[in-house]
């Protein structure tokens, strides 16, 4: 069994069975509340999911590593690497991205080149372009960010924005690549922007 | 569930500093710090953003390395601890996700509980000096807050007396560093500046004692108005070509912020009758600080506490200390659908 959890737009957390099976599942598209739903949704999911599964240990956490907004995003990330560790079992990162692109491709929504679209607020989007493939589809630009108005993708490029990452997909993704044996990248968050800061600019006059 | 002497392992993220403590009822076993402190140097402030992304890339590392340093395992443990507030949103909301998964997915019960009474409760962990006494005074100084306690019960009895209306102190003593063309952290440099200056050299304002503000704000404070004057008395001096005495004003500075925090704090010891000052924060680490208390505090007949500073500064231990008090009080865990809140009332022990 294997564990996803995504907070990089609303919360998404479910358990997915070794042979694929959705055992449990608890989504929300507030993009406000992470830190509170993240605890119940767990609890829930993994009560249930043993219930269903009584004999399916859990072999893996799948973290959504974004991209998404920072503020919510880390809470899923410190959520997965803390369940990891306290069941010793391997995290495995993915891009949150590709969890809503094996969806449309299973579901035989896209084909050919296409892009997925999130909100990254500050009138921008967060944008990955991948080809259909199964089990995985291949990611051809890495998540990039874009200004909202006046983004289009190249000619032919399909683009379809969401709202919410579908968790089961992000353990079916983890699934897939275990099975390939494609390596997973590092357990970092795609913040794809640098921290808000003010640098000093020397001390400020109070006098005039 | 242990609730004797309970084994709690604590999660602190409110501010810069990710700190993982275990107890085991008020025995320290594991005091365990990363500091994301060098990132914010150059930006002479605790940056959020900067402290949030650092807070996630420590944070099980430094679980890993208390629970090694405590010889325990996570299986172990007979509850999770975690600082929902106050402090700094997107900071707090790393500690609390990592704590509530830590608790569903060990099975223990989520004791989300308070960073300022933790302050106090830093004491419990002491082992070099007898049992705290309560009902307290707590003066609690750190660059994130400062804020005077009444602490009548560490389970469910804290009253907010006063606290900063504008910059905390470890702020102020961060702008004026700057000023003065000191590093960040302003507080042991400032420290070490005053060491051989003349605290009389310039009287700079204390704020909020004149009698109009004490009606009002006896036990508040207020440093923006100190940061003020010291910057123009500089500028003045610069601006006639005198050479800024660095010393001197860092010496008359640290004594306007180390009075006006002492005497407030006596002053509610004296007025509550509470013959008990406990001190807590990384300003204790302040040497004037801590001098004039012990001197105010003998003078009124009131016995000074002081923890190690490890003890002092933001840390996981303190949350442990805090969450074993409601277990063995009785007290049952914290929901899992809790907020990180950074403006949690020092009134709530436990959330
Ligand atoms: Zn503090």
């Amino acid at each position: 069994m294997l564990l996803a959890i995504d907070t990089s737009a609303g919360t998404a957390v479910a358990a997915v069975a070794a042979d694929g099976r959705v055992l449990s599942r608890r989504a929300t598209p507030d993009t406000r509340r992470h830190a509170e739903v993240i605890g119940p949704f767990l609890d829930e999911v993994l009560a249930e999911a043993t219930d269903a599964a009584p004999d399916e240990g859990l072999d893996g956490v799948v973290a959504g590593i974004g991209p998404g907004p920072f503020t919510g995003l880390r809470v899923g990330i410190a959520a997965a690497r803390a369940v990891a560790i306290a069941r010793s079992v391997p995290l495995l990162p993915v891009p949150s991205h590709d969890a809503v692109a094996l969806e449309l491709v299973e579901g035989g929504v896209a084909a050919g080149r296409f892009c997925v679209v999130t909100d990254a607020r500050r009138r921008e989007v967060a944008v990955t372009e991948y080809a259909a493939a199964l089990p995985v589809p291949t990611v051809v630009v890495p998540a990039r960010l874009e200004l909202r108005v006046g983004f289009a993708p190249d000619a032919g490029v399909a683009l379809y924005e969401v709202a919410e990452i579908p968790a089961v997909h992000l353990a079916h993704v983890a699934a897939a690549r275990l099975a390939a044996g494609i390596a997973f990248p590092t357990p970092q968050p795609l913040y794809l922007r640098a921290p808000d800061v003010t640098m000093p600019t020397g001390a400020k006059r109070v006098t005039s | 569930m242990n609730t004797d002497k309970p084994l709690v392992l604590g999660i602190e993220t409110s501010c810069d500093e990710t700190g993982v403590g275990i107890v085991r009822g008020t025995e320290l076993l594991a005091n365990t710090i990363a500091s994301s402190m060098d990132e914010h140097a150059r930006f002479g402030g605790v940056v959020p953003e900067v402290a949030a992304r650092a807070h996630l890339e420590a944070l099980t590392p430094t679980i890993e390395q208390a629970l090694e340093t405590a010889g325990i395992a996570l299986a172990d443990v007979d509850a999770i601890a975690v600082t929902s507030g106050p402090g700094l949103a997107g900071a707090l909301m790393v500690g609390v996700g990592a704590a509530k998964a830590l608790a569903v997915a060990l099975d223990k019960p989520f004791y989300a509980v308070n960073h300022l009474v933790g302050h106090v409760g830093a004491d419990l962990l002491r082992d070099d000096e007898g049992d705290l006494e309560l009902p307290t005074i707590a003066l609690l100084v750190s660059g994130g807050h400062t804020s005077l306690l009444h602490v009548r019960s560490l389970t469910d009895d804290v009253e907010l007396l006063g606290e900063t209306i504008d910059d905390a102190a470890g702020e102020a003593f961060d702008k004026v560093a700057r000023l003065l063309g000191l590093p960040y952290p302003g507080g042991p440099h400032i420290d070490r500046a005053a060491a051989s200056g003349d605290p009389a050299a310039v009287r700079f304002p204390r704020g909020l004692t004149l009698p109009k503000d004490l009606e009002k704000h006896r036990y508040d404070f207020s440093f923006s108005g100190l940061k003020t004057a010291v910057a123009r008395h500089v500028e003045r001096m610069r601006d006639d070509g005198i050479e800024v005495p660095v010393a001197d004003i860092a010496a008359s500075f640290r004594e306007a912020v180390a009075d006006v925090l002492t005497k407030k704090a006596i002053a509610a010891c004296v007025d509550l009758g509470v013959p008990r000052l406990l001190l807590g924060g990384g300003v204790v680490a302040n040497a004037r600080v801590r001098e004039l208390a012990a001197e105010r505090a003998a003078a009124a007949g009131v016995s000074l506490r002081i923890p190690p500073l490890s003890l002092c500064t933001d840390n996981g231990a303190m949350i442990a200390a805090i969450a074993a008090q409601r277990i063995m009080a009785g007290h049952g865990p914290s929901p899992l659908d809790v907020a990180a809140d950074s403006t949690l009332p020092v009134t709530t022990v436990q959330v």
